[in-house]
């Protein structure tokens, strides 16, 4: 808390001084909002780094964190345009570049992650719009001669008590005058007009006419566009080329080895394309020649039948074990799953003697920049990322390495003039920083009146952390805590229970994808705690319930999601309802999916989703989130794996990697808790439900239980 | 040279016939609304109209465009007029909003064929169309919506 102290009142200290820094020059397709922001910043009012407000009356938040779907271009300009009273018709929004001063508040770097937006952005962004809307007040004041107290505000407009008006445009170059205020009161939160209502989208316009602009986009003077020929297996390198044909393919400027592999620089994305896929490389492979995921799996088997590093201990599990009156025992297996999101990787840079500008969908700004000028050999404030617009990231575009920015850089030192890389389908899909693989083996036991005993959670994976700047989270406890989040903290009342973590070292890149540990711990442990209602002879649902009695806020969505589906009602033949309920990233989700399975494929029908994640900003975007959420979870379930043979990734493209259709898309229905607890995430915590749900659900549809994703029901017990 | 009619405007392209519509597009004519996702019609990302059918621009030669009439998400109205663009935005359909283009670009195709789909109608026509942000549930309500308001006059 103190960071966030220490940030509140140092954003209250920029001034005008600041805008002059804040926007440089840069030319897109189309009309862009940052160069329509330009034009108008000459007399504009900025009282600190994250609104302006210009004659024209445009509000303009200044949003520090990446728009990759979540709807963060919406829900931060509503906290700060609640506080402000904006008109917010005339708000709009535009990415910040690259500053200290839009450091995320708890990470202390300019990212986006972890569902932490929202609620890290819940009072920075409104304390910088009523400080704004003070010193407008402020000018009114000075201008009729009036005692600030006696003004209100309301849409823009500032009033006295005769009912004169002023609107924020008229007194902007006032307002730019006044003293930022030292303290600001903040809204009782009784009194939102904005916050709490299902505001629409500020964003949409611009995505249904093909005038948003995504880094695949960006087109500089001049620029080239290049496609990487990308080692086949992680670790190999480039032995030698031959580019005899391909440098005198159409369009061709440049071919060139850069560390990922050899770069073909063309006039166009196709032109390269074209004459990469016709370049010869000869790879030294490495060691990860004749990796195997299917071996890989058999170790992780061998590993988990030993004891792993302690992660938390209750009790006594073994004495548990040992007098019990029913016991259980399952192996969970999952597999490696790429992001796969859908505007592949790409990079543009435009590299100076003195500086570096980058165009990329990044979620990582700080990260980049630092990772940039190493290997530019510049100082960071010499390198300059705008952020565009993600064709989503789920976590992919934060990587620790900036691998797909560096990369670009890498072909900028060869190109000589501005260069974007464009990664294929295949390139990206292959490009490696995967969730990991985990197996998670969980024994269990009960009483002779069904009551769990005992729990032990043993998980065999590789860290997310292992070898990166965030190593040193690592350090605090021992253990990758991402690799356990979901199962460490088992809300489940069981006297005995031990959870041990196997860390595996496989060399094959992996990172955080979309609600990270989660993806995983929540399949396992909501499938076992159905397993051992079973064993117990009890409703799933009613066997939940006395284990969550100290987790009033599991019990609540756990209780919500069951009273909204409809549990224990009658569903048509042949179909089973499936329950879970999980806490990631500071919200409680829980899921109700219905299915029926024929012919050996799972059809989903409905998934019913209760969520709360305390106070919340926008409903509407919240139920976006619990929809796509489900969406992802429910794709990994049901199609989603990547495999190795010979080191050589098994999966190119959407036919190998499937994701779930519109016709396989369930009916989708979302209720939020009312709530006044502090703010929670909302683009994660959709996701770990959805898994653990549909395989519940098809185990009451046929008896048969899913211990391995993604689901094949051949291979279920 | 290959002539095109892109969104009613006449374009002479110097370049090799075998090259996907998608990128003469994107590249030659800077209409970058239409997307590539993954180059082998598995995910439509890039569907744009041909003569008012559907095509996946990343496989189709920009031959086989050659003197047609192609319309992409640019041409779909100047000022979103158009019933599926108001349809989207009342739903708040798009989420990081890829995919939008071409969903929108398929969903016009269907609606003219079918003023009236189904929910079953619907995911038969628009299951070519892949969406990672999960957005399907408010694609299918933004098409029923743009059909209603077509069915009371709004169609252009």
């Amino acid at each position: 808390m103190s960071a966030l102290e220490m940030k509140r009142r140092d954003f209250l200290r920029f001034s005008l001084a600041a805008s002059g820094g804040l926007l440089i020059g840069f030319y897109l397709p189309g009309k862009s909002k940052l160069a329509l922001a330009q034009d108008q910043s000459s007399n504009a009012f900025m009282p600190n780094a994250f609104v302006r407000i210009g004659t024209d009356e445009r509000v303009t938040v200044i949003v520090n964190h990446s728009e990759m779907g979540q709807g963060v271009y919406t829900a931060l300009p509503m906290l700060l345009a609640e506080e402000l009273d904006a008109d917010w018709k005339k708000v709009g929004f535009e990415p910040a570049p690259v500053d200290a001063k839009y450091n995320h508040p708890v990470f202390g770097i300019q990212a986006t992650g972890g569902s932490t937006s929202v609620w890290s952005s819940f009072e920075q962004l409104r304390q910088a719009g009523a400080a704004a809307r003070a010193m407008l007040i402020a000018a009114a004041a000075q201008r009729w001669g009036v005692k600030p107290a006696t003004l209100r505000t309301a849409s823009g407009t500032v009033f006295d008590q005769q009912n004169r008006r002023l609107t924020y445009g008229q007194l902007a170059e006032d307002a730019a005058k006044m003293t930022p205020p030292a303290k600001v009161t903040l809204k009782d939160p009784k009194t939102f007009k904005l916050i709490g209502k299902p505001v629409k989208r500020l964003d949409t316009a611009e995505k249904v006419n093909g005038k948003a602009v995504f880094g695949i986009d960006v087109k500089l003077p001049q620029m080239l566009t290049a496609v990487v020929a990308r080692a086949p297996i992680f670790g190999a390198k480039v032995k030698s080329f031959d580019d005899s044909r391909t440098r005198t393919m159409p369009g061709v400027h440049k071919i060139v080895e850069v560390p990922s592999g050899v770069a073909v620089i063309a006039d166009t994305f196709w032109h390269a394309k074209v004459a990469r896929d016709a370049l010869r490389v000869d790879w030294d492979e490495g060691t990860m020649h004749a990796f195997r995921t299917d071996q890989m799996m058999k170790q992780y088997r061998e590993m988990a039948k030993s004891p792993g590093k302690s992660v938390r201990r209750e009790g006594d599990p073994d004495a548990g074990f040992a007098g019990a009156a029913r016991k259980i025992e399952a192996v969970y297996e999952f597999p490696y799953l790429a992001h796969a999101m859908m505007e592949p990787l790409n990079c543009a840079v435009d590299l100076r003697a003195d500086s570096c500008e980058i165009w990329t969908g990044t979620q990582f700004q700080t990260v980049d920049r630092a990772n940039a000028a190493k290997v530019v050999g510049l100082p960071d404030e010499k390198v300059q990322i705008q952020t565009t617009f993600l064709g989503g990231g789920f976590g992919r575009r934060a990587n620790p390495h900036s691998d797909f920015v560096v990369d670009a850089i890498q072909v900028a030192k060869a190109a000589g003039v501005p260069v974007k890389v464009v990664w294929t389908r295949e390139d990206d899909m292959q490009g490696g920083w995967y969730r990991p693989a985990f197996l998670h083996a969980i024994a269990g036991s009960l009483d002779a009146s069904g009551n769990p005993v005992s729990w032990r959670s043993r998980l065999v994976g590789q860290s997310i952390f292992a070898g990166t700047l965030f190593e040193s989270m690592m350090k605090e406890k021992g253990y990758d805590p991402a690799s356990v989040e979901g199962v460490e903290d088992l809300p489940y009342a069981i006297p005995n229970l031990a959870v041990e973590y196997h860390q595996a070292e496989v060399n094959v890149p992996v990172q955080w994808w979309r609600s990270v540990g989660h993806t995983h711990t929540a399949f396992a442990t909501e499938c076992f705690i159905d397993e051992l209602a079973a064993l117990a002879r009890k409703d799933p649902y009613q066997f939940r319930r006395p284990l969550l009695l100290k987790h009033p806020r599991h019990l609540r969505v756990l209780d919500l999601a069951a009273q909204k589906a409809g549990w224990g009602k009658p569903l048509p033949k042949g179909w089973g309802r499936g329950i879970a309920v999980h806490f990631s990233f500071e919200s409680y989700n829980a899921q109700v999916a219905e299915v029926s399975v024929r012919d050996g494929r799972v059809m989903l029908h409905r998934i019913v989703s209760a969520m709360d994640c305390g106070r919340y900003v926008n409903p509407g975007i919240i139920a976006a989130q619990m929809e796509g959420g489900a969406v992802f979870g429910a794709s990994a379930a049901l199609f989603q794996e990547l495999t190795f043979e010979n080191g050589r990734l098994q999966q190119t493209n959407f036919h190998s990697f499937p994701m779930l259709r519109i016709n396989e898309c369930p009916k989708i229905e979302t209720h939020i808790v009312q709530s006044n607890e502090k703010p929670g995430g909302i683009g994660e915590p959709g996701v770990p439900c959805a898994a653990p749900a549909i395989a519940n659900a098809i185990f009451a549809a046929t008896g048969k239980r899913i211990r391995k994703l993604p689901i094949r029901i051949k291979e279920a017990v | 040279m290959i002539s095109l009619i892109v969104n009613k405007k006449k374009y002479e392209i110097d370049v090799s016939p075998d090259t996907p519509l998608l990128w003469v597009i994107r590249e030659n004519l800077g209409l970058t609304g239409t997307k590539y996702g993954c180059g082998m019609a598995q995910c439509g990302a890039c569907t744009v109209h041909i003569n008012g059918g559907a095509v996946r621009s990343c496989v189709a030669p920009v031959s086989r465009a050659d003197g047609q009439e192609v319309t992409t998400i640019e041409g779909l109205s100047s000022d979103l007029s158009h019933p599926l663009q108001k349809a989207w935005i009342a739903e708040d359909v798009p989420q990081c909003g890829y995919c939008q283009s071409g969903q929108i670009m398929a969903a016009a195709v269907l609606l003219r064929e079918n003023p009236r789909p189904t929910d079953e109608d619907i995911d038969r026509a628009m299951a070519g169309n892949l969406c990672r942000c999960g957005t399907y549930p408010r694609i299918r309500k933004a098409i029923h919506r743009a059909a209603r308001m077509i069915a009371k006059g709004g169609a252009k």
